[in-house]
């Protein structure tokens, strides 16, 4: 694997390659008393953020530093990017201080790919615009996964701002993928334009519904994954208050009774609580929102160590 | 660990130029004898064995196995991958990780007999000796190899050896164990590199 930047070219095998990894390394740090690994000694990582984030960026970094490559980071409020320095330029500054690898969040969808053109080091998409997100992706994934045993056959319930998620657009893909089925809840605004038209129900190939009824949907789940509401990227009203939106759409305590016993509910962060989930929800035993977080160390280890760890291919 | 030979190929596809060198009934034997030399030496002490993947780890059982059969108390096993440990990652395609399982109660002051199907270079060792050091501080480590194929790369022997099998770097001899193909067997073959 050359770089990571969507989860739509990564067939099967490859998912699953990177699940086992992040559980191997889940597995073989648990109970040491230091996490560190020589893997990856006298690799470069640059973490280069061009939107804000905790988590993904923390996540990383701690990533990298586990197995013991240098991690830079870089977010643009400090940086050259504020005198007009472009991407092409900044990123390929880095590549030549001798930077590995380049893990790049940019509000641009499609700047991973460009970059990846551009430059000789391995990419990697930290979340591109309102289009991939491929490491959330296979956190939620691999909690899935620890959660139900197998992703084959399950229902994954997104529920939300899909059209301003990457975090949907890479799960719908790789989930898929794995073998589960994918329903859409949200208010028609906050749906993809036309998404009836991308072929949308199982008759068709492409194991994705749509609905509009959340307390209908629940039932029938085995997972439901909550989204942020993406004000940032909002621009005009999409729905007519919080409090109808949370009403509607909003994971309650009640609704959380409608899903079967099994169910898992996970939400990407960072939360909106009281908007889209409530308080007592999102700390329920149900929901695996810390989970998410501690796995998502581990697949970004199993991401670099794909990348990074083993003889460059030709070509 | 029969390292850069690679043991994956054997009992695949056609009929390979491979000569066996231990039989069914010898691998057996062998491992009995083993046991025996591991509870001579160490006894009354109890030991942690540990696995090396792939192969190590149904041998470390069996000797735990032969151990309680002999002995009356069954060694504790143990797993342990050693692929993060590699010096030779760069140099090859991703490696699939596998499983390390280690004692709860973790390593500090027991004797570790590390186990392996293959001694060969000695890299694999020398990397499970750094793995190892993140898990604890055993009181002594020592080392069981089924095959003892020489051509060692690094200061290191082994504590208890199966068999000394005298070989040219361009053979390859392959550990074949029921759990992990079918059948039990040692056998050579020219390296198809």
């Amino acid at each position: 694997m050359r770089h990571l930047l969507s989860t739509t070219d990564l067939p099967r095998e490859a998912v699953t390659a990177l699940l086992d990894t992040a559980e191997a390394l889940k597995k073989s740090l648990l109970g040491r008393e230091v996490p560190k690994l020589p893997t990856l000694r006298g690799r470069t990582v640059v973490t280069l953020f061009y939107e804000s984030s905790t988590r993904t960026r923390a996540s990383f970094e701690i990533a990298g530093k586990w197995m013991s490559a240098d991690v830079v980071n870089i977010s643009t409020g400090g940086s050259s990017v504020t005198k007009g320095e472009s991407l092409r330029d900044t990123a390929l500054t880095l590549a030549a201080m001798g930077a590995d690898c380049v893990v790049i969040r940019h509000p641009a969808a499609g700047a991973a790919h460009r970059l990846a053109g551009w430059v000789p080091t391995h990419v990697v998409n930290a979340g591109d615009g309102s289009h991939q997100h491929p490491t959330q992706a296979l956190l939620d994934a691999a909690t899935l996964r620890d959660r139900l045993g197998t992703l084959n056959g399950r229902t994954v319930t997104i529920v939300g701002d899909v059209l301003h998620s990457r975090v949907a657009r890479s799960n719908i893909e790789l989930l898929i993928t794995l073998g589960a089925r994918i329903h859409l809840v949200a208010p028609p605004t906050l749906l993809p334009w036309g998404v009836e038209s991308w072929g949308v129900g199982e008759d068709r190939g492409w194991p994705v519904t749509v609905g509009h009824d959340l307390d209908a949907a629940l039932p029938g789940t085995d997972a439901v994954m909550m989204l942020r509401v993406q004000a940032e990227r909002m621009c005009g009203q999409f729905f007519p208050s919080a409090r109808e939106y949370s009403i509607n759409y909003g994971l309650t305590e009640a609704r959380l009774r409608l899903l079967p016993q099994h169910a898992v509910v996970l939400h990407p962060g960072p939360m909106l609580r009281g908007m889209e989930i409530a308080h007592s929800v999102a700390d329920s035993p149900r929901a695996a929102i810390t989970e998410q977080v501690r796995n998502g160390v581990h697949v970004r280890m199993a991401v670099l160590y794909h990348l990074l760890a083993a003889q460059e291919e030709v070509g | 660990m029969s390292s850069p030979s690679g043991v994956g190929a054997v009992g695949e596809a056609g009929p390979p130029r491979q000569r066996e060198l231990l039989s069914a009934a010898e691998v057996t034997r062998i491992v009995a004898r083993m046991a025996h030399q591991i509870i001579e030496r160490t006894a009354p002490e109890p030991v942690v064995l540990v696995g090396i993947p792939t192969r190590g780890v149904p041998l470390a059982h069996r000797l735990a196995d032969r151990i309680r059969e002999f002995f009356g108390v069954a060694p504790v096993v143990g797993t342990l991958d050693i692929t993060l440990y590699r010096d030779d990652l760069r140099r090859r395609p991703t490696r699939a990780l596998r499983t390390t399982e280690l004692p709860a109660g973790g390593l500090d002051d027991v004797l570790v007999v590390l186990v392996d199907d293959v001694l060969y270079s000695g890299r694999t060792v020398a990397a499970a000796l750094d793995a190892l050091r993140e898990y604890g501080r055993p009181r002594a480590v020592q080392l069981a190899v089924l095959v003892d194929r020489g051509h060692r790369e690094l200061p290191l022997r082994a504590d208890y050896v199966g068999k000394n099998l005298p070989t040219s770097r361009d053979e390859e001899v392959g550990v074949l164990l029921v759990e992990t193909d079918g059948a039990d067997a040692v056998v050579i073959r020219r390296s198809q590199r």
